[in-house]
C-alpha cells in the first residue's frame, strides 16, 4: 500500500469534509431552531455561488468583494424564503415542510438555469495558486484554502453562539419554545435568524466547494451527501454535524480514490444504513421519547 | 339523498357508492376509457398510456404515504426493481405478460419489505432518508450488476405478449395498461375497506395509540410497504413494457420526487386525489409544450426557457399547493360536487 498516496487522498478528503461539516451545519441550525429539514441547503449554496460568478465574472468585481456579497445573498435568499414559504407551514406536518422545500429547491433550479444557462461554468480563481505540502503531502491549494476559510467561519459560529445574546436565544427556543416564548423572546425572529445563519453557511461553503469543483445546476445534489452526515451526526447536533461532516467527506473521497467514482455514494449510504439501525437518531443525536 | 354525509349504519360508511348517479358517472367514465383508444390519435394515446402508469404509481405511494404516514423516496427505486424484473425475464423466459408483471411486483414488493425493515425504529424524516439510502442502492446495483442488468446500457425487451397476441403499439399498450390503473385503484379502494386498511389509516393518525389498541405495528408498516411496492413493481414493468428498455436513468431520484408530489398535488390520503394529482403532475409538461410551441413564432428563445420553467412549475405547484390548498385537487373536486349536489343553494 502506498502510504503518501493514502495520506494525500486522506487529506484532501478531510478537508472536504471540513466543508461538508459547514454545509451540515447549516441543516442542523435550521433543524435545531425550526424542526425543519431543509432539503434546499444545496440549492441555496449553488444560487450564492451562482452569484459570486456573476459579481467577480461578468460584473468583474474583486473577488474579496464579491464572496461577502455572494454569501450576503445567499443569506438573504434563505430570510425570504423563511418568510414567504416556510412560515405560513408552522403547526404542519414534517412531510409537508419537507415537500415544501423540495418545492423551493426544483424552483431555485429552474430559476438559475434560467438567469445562467444550463452549462457548467468555471468560477474565476482567487485562492491562492501555491501548492500546500504538509510533510511530504502535497494538498491542493483549492481544497486546502477553502478548509481555512470554513474552520474560521465555524470557530466565529461556534463563539457567537456560546456568547451572544442572539446565539443564547437560539439556543434557548431549540430547546423549549414555550419557556423561550415566556422569557420574551422573540421566536419569529429567531427563526427567522436560523434561516439566514443557515443559508450562510452554506453559502459561504457553496462558492468554496464550487472554486474547486465547478458549478452546473446539478450542483446541488451535494445537499444529499450533507444529508447522510447530519443524519449519521444526529439532526439536531452541531458537534455530530461536524464529526460527521469531516468523516463522511474523508470516506468518500477515499472511496472514490480506491474503488472508483461510482461507489462514492453507495459507501455514504451504507454508514447511514449501518447508523440508522444502530443509533436510528444518529450519534449524538437525542432521542424523543414519546407519549401519548 | 344526496345532500350531507349522515351515514346511519357501517355498511353504508364502507359503502363504494352512494348514490346511483355515482355508478352511472362511473360507468360513463369506464365507458369513455374504452372508446378513447378509437377516437384518439397517437399522441393522446401515448398519454393515456403514461397517465395509466403514473396513476398506478401514484396510488402505490399513497396508501403508503398517504394512507399509513411512512414517507419514501424510494418509489423509483421500486418501479426499477419492477421494470427490470420484467426485461430479464423477457430476455431470458417466454413468459407471457400477466405473469411477469405479477412477478414483478412480488419482487418489488419483497424489496419494499427489506425496505420497510428499518420503520419500526425510526419515523418520519429519517426512515425518509432510510428509504433514500434504499433507493441510492438499488440504482448502484442497476448500473452495476452488469451480467443482469446491462449496466448503463441497460436492456431492451421483447413486447408483451398473450396468446399469440403481441402488444407492440400504444394502442395495444393502452389495453394492457389502462384496465390494469382501473382494477388496481379499485382493489386500492377495497382494501380500506377491511381490517388491515383500518390499521393503516389508524397507524397513520397516531401510531402509538395504534400500537395499544393491539395493532402490530411492524407488521401492518411492512404490509403497507409490500403492497405499495407491489404497485410500484408492477408500474414499473409497465413502464419496461411501454418503452421497451430500461437503464439506470430511466427511474432517477426525481421521479420518486415526481411521485410524491402528484401523491400532495392530488391530495394524501385520497384515492381520487391519486389519480387527479397523476395525470395532473404527467399532463403539465405536455401543455407546457405545446404552450413554447405556440410562443415560439413570436419569442423564438422559448424552447430554451421551457425546461426551466418546467422546474419552476413543478416546484411552485408543490408550494403553492401545501400552502394555499393542502388536501389538493380531491378537495377542490369535491368543492365543485358540493357545489352541483346543493344547487341552487350556496355553499
Amino acid at each position: 500500500m502506498d502510504w503518501l498516496f493514502f495520506g494525500e487522498i486522506s487529506l484532501a478528503g478531510l478537508a472536504m469534509g471540513g466543508l461538508y461539516a459547514l454545509i451540515g451545519l447549516g441543516f442542523v441550525i435550521i433543524y435545531k431552531a425550526t424542526r425543519v429539514i431543509n432539503f434546499a441547503i444545496g440549492e441555496i449554496m449553488m444560487f450564492a455561488a451562482y452569484l459570486f460568478l456573476a459579481f467577480a465574472g461578468a460584473m468583474e468585481m474583486s473577488p474579496w468583494v464579491a464572496l461577502p456579497l455572494a454569501v450576503l445573498g445567499g443569506s438573504v435568499l434563505g430570510g425570504v424564503i423563511e418568510k414567504v414559504m416556510i412560515r405560513p407551514m408552522l403547526g404542519e406536518s414534517s412531510i409537508s415542510v419537507v415537500m415544501v422545500t423540495i418545492g423551493i429547491a426544483s424552483i431555485l433550479v429552474g430559476l438559475v438555469e434560467m438567469i445562467w444557462g444550463a452549462d457548467p461554468q468555471l468560477l474565476p480563481g482567487f485562492l491562492p495558486r501555491k501548492p500546500v505540502f504538509i510533510g511530504e503531502m502535497y494538498l491542493a491549494p483549492k481544497i486546502a484554502y477553502g478548509f481555512l476559510i470554513g474552520a474560521a467561519l465555524l470557530i466565529v459560529y461556534l463563539l457567537y453562539f456560546r456568547f451572544s445574546r442572539g446565539g443564547v436565544a437560539l439556543r434557548a427556543t431549540a430547546s423549549d419554545q414555550a419557556a423561550a416564548y415566556s422569557m420574551g423572546i422573540n421566536v419569529r425572529r429567531v427563526f427567522n435568524l436560523a434561516w439566514v445563519f443557515g443559508s450562510l453557511a452554506a453559502s459561504l461553503a457553496g462558492v468554496l466547494v464550487a472554486a474547486t469543483g465547478g458549478l452546473s445546476p446539478q450542483f446541488g445534489a451535494i445537499g444529499l451527501s450533507v444529508l447522510v452526515v447530519v443524519i449519521v451526526g444526529g439532526l439536531d447536533s452541531i458537534v455530530g454535524a461536524l464529526i460527521a461532516g469531516v468523516f463522511i467527506g474523508w470516506l468518500e473521497t477515499v472511496a472514490g480514490a480506491y474503488l472508483g467514482g461510482e461507489y462514492r455514494m453507495p459507501a455514504t449510504f451504507a454508514v447511514l444504513a449501518v447508523i440508522l439501525v444502530l443509533r436510528p437518531y444518529g450519534l449524538f443525536g437525542t432521542h424523543d421519547i414519546e407519549r401519548v | 339523498m344526496r345532500i350531507g354525509d349522515a351515514k346511519q349504519s357501517y355498511e353504508a360508511d364502507e359503502a363504494i357508492w352512494t348514490s346511483s348517479t355515482q355508478k352511472i358517472w362511473f360507468a360513463v367514465l369506464l365507458l369513455t376509457l374504452a372508446v378513447f383508444p378509437f377516437m384518439a390519435d397517437a399522441y393522446l394515446l401515448y398519454l393515456g398510456c403514461l397517465v395509466g402508469i403514473a396513476v398506478i404509481s401514484t396510488t402505490g405511494l399513497n396508501i403508503l404515504t398517504g394512507f399509513t404516514g411512512l414517507i419514501s423516496l424510494g418509489q423509483a427505486g421500486f418501479m426499477g426493481v419492477g421494470g427490470y424484473t420484467v426485461a430479464w425475464l423477457s430476455m431470458n423466459t417466454s413468459l407471457p405478460f400477466p405473469i411477469t408483471l405479477l412477478l414483478a411486483g412480488l419482487l418489488a414488493a419483497a424489496v419494499g419489505i427489506l425496505v420497510g425493515l428499518p420503520s419500526l425504529r425510526v419515523k418520519g424524516l429519517y426512515l425518509a432518508i432510510a428509504t433514500l439510502a434504499a433507493s441510492v442502492f438499488l440504482h448502484f446495483i442497476f448500473a452495476e450488476w452488469e451480467s443482469v442488468t446491462g449496466g448503463m446500457a441497460g436492456l431492451s425487451l421483447e413486447p408483451a405478449h398473450l396468446f399469440g397476441l403481441t402488444f407492440q403499439s400504444d394502442f395495444g399498450m393502452y389495453f394492457i395498461i389502462v384496465p390494469l390503473a382501473v382494477l388496481m385503484v379499485f382493489a386500492a379502494k377495497n382494501v380500506f375497506r377491511t381490517r388491515i386498511g383500518r390499521a393503516f389509516i389508524a397507524i397513520r393518525d397516531r401510531d402509538i395509540s395504534a400500537e395499544i389498541l393491539g395493532i402490530n405495528l411492524l407488521r401492518y408498516k411492512l404490509m403497507s410497504f409490500a403492497l405499495s411496492s407491489f404497485y410500484a413493481g408492477v408500474a414499473g414493468g409497465l413502464f419496461a413494457y411501454f418503452y421497451r428498455v430500461v437503464t439506470p436513468e430511466s427511474f432517477p431520484l426525481s421521479m420518486s420526487i415526481f411521485y410524491l408530489a402528484a401523491v400532495i398535488v392530488g391530495g394524501m390520503g385520497n384515492l381520487l386525489g391519486g389519480i387527479l394529482g397523476a395525470a395532473f403532475m404527467t399532463l403539465i409538461p405536455e401543455v407546457l409544450k405545446l404552450l413554447t410551441a405556440a410562443l415560439t413564432p413570436f419569442y423564438p428563445n422559448a424552447p430554451i426557457f421551457m425546461s426551466p420553467m418546467l422546474e419552476i412549475i413543478f416546484g411552485a405547484l408543490i408550494v403553492g399547493f401545501l400552502i394555499f390548498e393542502p388536501h389538493g385537487l380531491a378537495e377542490i373536486w369535491h368543492r365543485i360536487r358540493r357545489f352541483f349536489s346543493i344547487w341552487p343553494f350556496r355553499n
